[in-house]
């Protein structure tokens, strides 16, 4: 199949971005952008639309298999994580490849999700003690566990942006993993946190909801956390 | 006692776990990887994670599933390295609980599964994401000594090398992929940084960013590599775009069966010829029966797994993320269809050369984790490869705090340094990778071998950078371990060498000598008793 993209391509250090048109002939009708990129940064000879060399995209690719988080950006204007977008089903193209905006580039499609982890670290996202998980807390544990820190809900939410109070969506599941069992002394700082910068921030606009690529139950997670840091409703013993 | 910051390149199991170790002790250290942990190939793990608990009561010791361990790796392992990995391996997944990790649970209690080439329910799960949980925690373990300080993360810095001095390595380089700024590293060095995967793109069930150049660089630098033939086929991987989909050994231990159609039926060919464990024998005989059944001339060319006899009650609670799998990318529902599978590079028993303490061959470096060669020998059972990564980083960080440290000095600036990789590094990756792919199937033999041997040596003309003429050596370091070894063991078959050779139950021992690589044989330790 004859793939057709518009890439925003950035260099290092550069002031501004420019769009380049790239045309990749691929065996595979199963392709996805993931494996698109891959085919262009395996032929440094491609030229693009205007004659020129292609070069080689910079783009963060680990798993391949959406576990991982690191392919996250912008599809067609949509974030989503490039090897779970097949090609055959963005129509005729061609795709428009963009970073993730909320985070500052670094190179073509590479941002610095640095933000995202630094709100974990300031939200206290750790256990202080030993604990021991009753059965009906396992699937929440389960759920909360599968955040891919990819950056795809910060991304459509209208209320985040790094460096801002509000830590956004993508703080939500490793808190909710704990947020029932942290130990007694740390409790209200964590709670006070959790309701400043994480609750109150959010606008219920839900539009983090069927965004994220691992399919979380954000609701689910949100409501559960409400429930015990900000309505202090603890879960049945 | 000195506050020399210890450094741990990569971030994954075997590296948090390192890491974790160290700062609970009060020992800072440096957590250096490319990437942050929730993108490390870990996450990818599916069945679970073994340990003699017996939750099941079926009267599981330790000492059994060391003797599964060295069975199923054809006697190759080193027997008491595995006797303390699974003594180990009950406090490892206590620890685990104890972080919040949502082990399957039923009427109250944690309970285990089924395995390949173990008759006893050993492994702890966590539905069929049990890495991704695994690391969800380990992640979080970790956050609360980044906050203290004690771990210092390094994200987007690659490794460049060693720092050795006097035969002994004190440090190392990275470079700041985002920046191209270059550091010097002072303190001693604990690699986690995976398998090598990136010698065979689009063919193996693992991260393409494992590629394989911590270990061609250090390989380089005259460290001792050890039983590089070693690479498991896992017996079903499906293809997807780009890579190898693993479906999870968990599929067979719930149940799962193989099958191909003979004479219009279908006939479940394991259960025949292994009625003792069936579909749950060790990965490197399913794999090899595979192979042989789809060339028999009575079978149609296609092995499937059959899983539609399994209960509703199975699907959801254990094995929900690998239909949903199935369904996203092969448009099969596996409760209702079968699944045609095929033998894929899923592990690397091979590795940097390491001692029972995970110390490497140089003074100051240890290694642990699936770039290390320890406890899988011939073959690595299911289930044993997150533990052997957690178990590995924290003994290596034992053995590192229990020796003398190193004088604590900052990190150096090296200014800009160049990039590591060149344009034409991929495409040169997939023409290596087809030449290896010649002599290091599953099915080997010394024609191939050598054939595969020249290729790799016609692609030198072309590895104009320092990078390539690693990978270069270590992959012709494969193919000559691969060459050398002329019998047949565990994932390891030479046709022309078909049986097992006690003569060759021994550590094969790589190590470069200038542009010369170099191919010894070390007796397997003697087991001492506990």
């Amino acid at each position: 199949m004859k793939a057709r993209f518009e890439i925003l391509r950035h260099r290092r250090g550069a002031a501004e971005s420019r769009w380049q048109r790239v045309e990749i002939e691929l065996p595979d009708e199963n392709a996805t952008v993931a494996t698109a990129l891959a085919a262009i940064n395996a032929r440094p000879d491609l030229k693009d639309a205007e004659g020129a060399p292609v070069g080689h995209v910079a783009w963060d690719c680990s798993c391949l298999q959406k576990k991982c988080g690191a392919c996250a950006m912008r599809i067609d204007g949509v974030p989503r994580l490039a090897c779970d977008t097949r090609l055959s089903e963005l129509g005729a193209g061609p795709v428009r490849l963009e970073p993730l905006k909320k985070f500052p580039v670094v190179e073509d499609l590479v941002v610095d999700r640095t933000a995202m982890f630094d709100n974990l670290r300031q939200l206290h996202s750790w256990l202080d003690r030993e604990v021991r998980l009753r059965e009906d807390q396992v699937d929440v544990a389960y759920e909360a566990s599968r955040c891919l820190q990819c950056g795809c809900c910060l991304e459509v939410c209208p209320n985040f942006m790094p460096g801002e109070r509000f830590a956004g969506t993508a703080a939500l599941p490793p808190l909710a993993r704990l947020i029932e069992e942290l130990a007694p002394s740390k409790k209200e700082e964590v709670y006070r946190l959790y309701t400043r910068r994480v609750y109150e921030g959010c606008g219920k606009s839900l539009a983090c909801r069927n965004i994220c690529p691992a399919g979380i139950d954000v609701e689910k997670l949100l409501v559960n956390s409400n429930a015990i840091a900000v309505w202090k409703r603890m879960g049945k013993r | 006692m000195n506050n020399e910051r210890i450094n741990i390149v990569g971030a994954g199991l075997g590296g948090l776990a390192a890491a974790i170790r160290l700062a609970e002790a009060g020992r800072p250290c440096r957590l250096i990887s490319l990437q942050p942990s929730e993108r490390a190939q870990s996450v990818l793990a599916e069945g679970g994670i073994n340990a003699a608990l017996d939750l099941m009561g079926e009267g599981d010791t330790p000492e059994e599933h060391c003797a599964d361990t060295l069975k199923g790796g054809v006697y190759l392992a080193d027997p008491n390295a595995v006797a303390g990995l699974t003594r180990g391996a009950p406090d490892i997944v206590r620890w685990l609980a104890g972080l919040g990790v949502p082990f399957q649970m039923e009427n109250g209690g944690m309970i285990q599964r089924s395995f390949g080439g173990q008759k006893k329910r050993r492994t702890a799960y966590a539905r069929s994401s049990t890495g991704k949980a695994l690391m969800t925690a380990l992640i979080d373990a970790a956050r609360r000594h980044e906050a203290s300080g004690l771990i210092e993360r390094w994200p987007h810095h690659a490794f460049a090398g060693l720092t050795v001095e006097g035969g002994v390595c004190v440090g190392l380089r990275v470079r700041d992929a985002w920046t191209g700024e270059g550091f010097a590293l002072p303190g001693r060095v604990i690699l986690c940084s995976g398998g090598l995967n990136g010698f065979f793109p689009e063919r193996t069930t693992g991260t393409v960013a494992n590629a394989g150049d911590v270990t061609a660089t250090v390989f380089a630098q005259g460290v001792r590599l050890a039983n590089l033939e070693f690479i498991q086929y896992h017996p079903t991987t499906i293809g997807i775009s780009g890579k190898r989909c693993l479906i999870s050994e968990a599929a067979r231990g719930e149940g799962g069966r193989l099958c191909v159609r003979r004479g219009g039926e279908l006939w479940y060919f394991m259960e025949e010829l292994y009625p003792e464990l069936g579909n749950l024998m060790p990965r490197d005989v399913v794999s090899r029966e595979m192979t042989r059944v789809v060339r028999r001339e009575d079978c149609e060319g296609q092995v499937y797994l059959d899983m539609r006899a399994l209960p509703a009650e199975i699907w959801a609670r254990r094995l929900s993320d690998l239909r949903e799998e199935c369904r996203h990318y092969l448009a099969i529902d596996p409760a209702a269809e079968l699944i045609p599978v095929e033998p894929g590079i899923h592990f690397f028993m091979g590795g940097i050369d390491v001692d029972a303490n995970h110390r490497a061959s140089l003074p100051g470096l240890w290694a642990a984790g699936e770039c290390a060669c320890q406890y899988h020998g011939a073959n690595r059972l299911g289930a044993n490869s997150m533990l052997g990564a957690i178990y590995g980083g924290q003994r290596a960080a034992d053995d590192l705090m229990a020796q003398p440290g190193l004088d604590a000095g900052e990190p150096v600036s090296l200014g800009i340094l160049p990039p590591m990789e060149a344009p034409g590094d991929d495409a040169f990756a997939l023409e290596l990778r087809d030449a290896l792919l010649g002599g290091l199937g599953m099915l080997r033999d010394a024609a191939r071998i050598e054939a595969a041997l020249a290729a790799v040596d016609a692609l030198a003309a072309r590895a104009d950078t320092e990078r390539c003429r690693n990978r270069l050596a270590l992959g012709r370091a494969m193919l000559l371990a691969a060459l050398s070894r002329r019998e047949s063991r565990g994932a390891h078959t030479r046709t022309d060498f078909p049986e097992r050779d006690e003569g060759f139950r021994k550590t094969t021992v790589i190590s470069r000598r200038g542009d010369a690589i170099a191919i010894e044989y070390r007796a397997i330790p003697e087991e001492v008793e506990a």
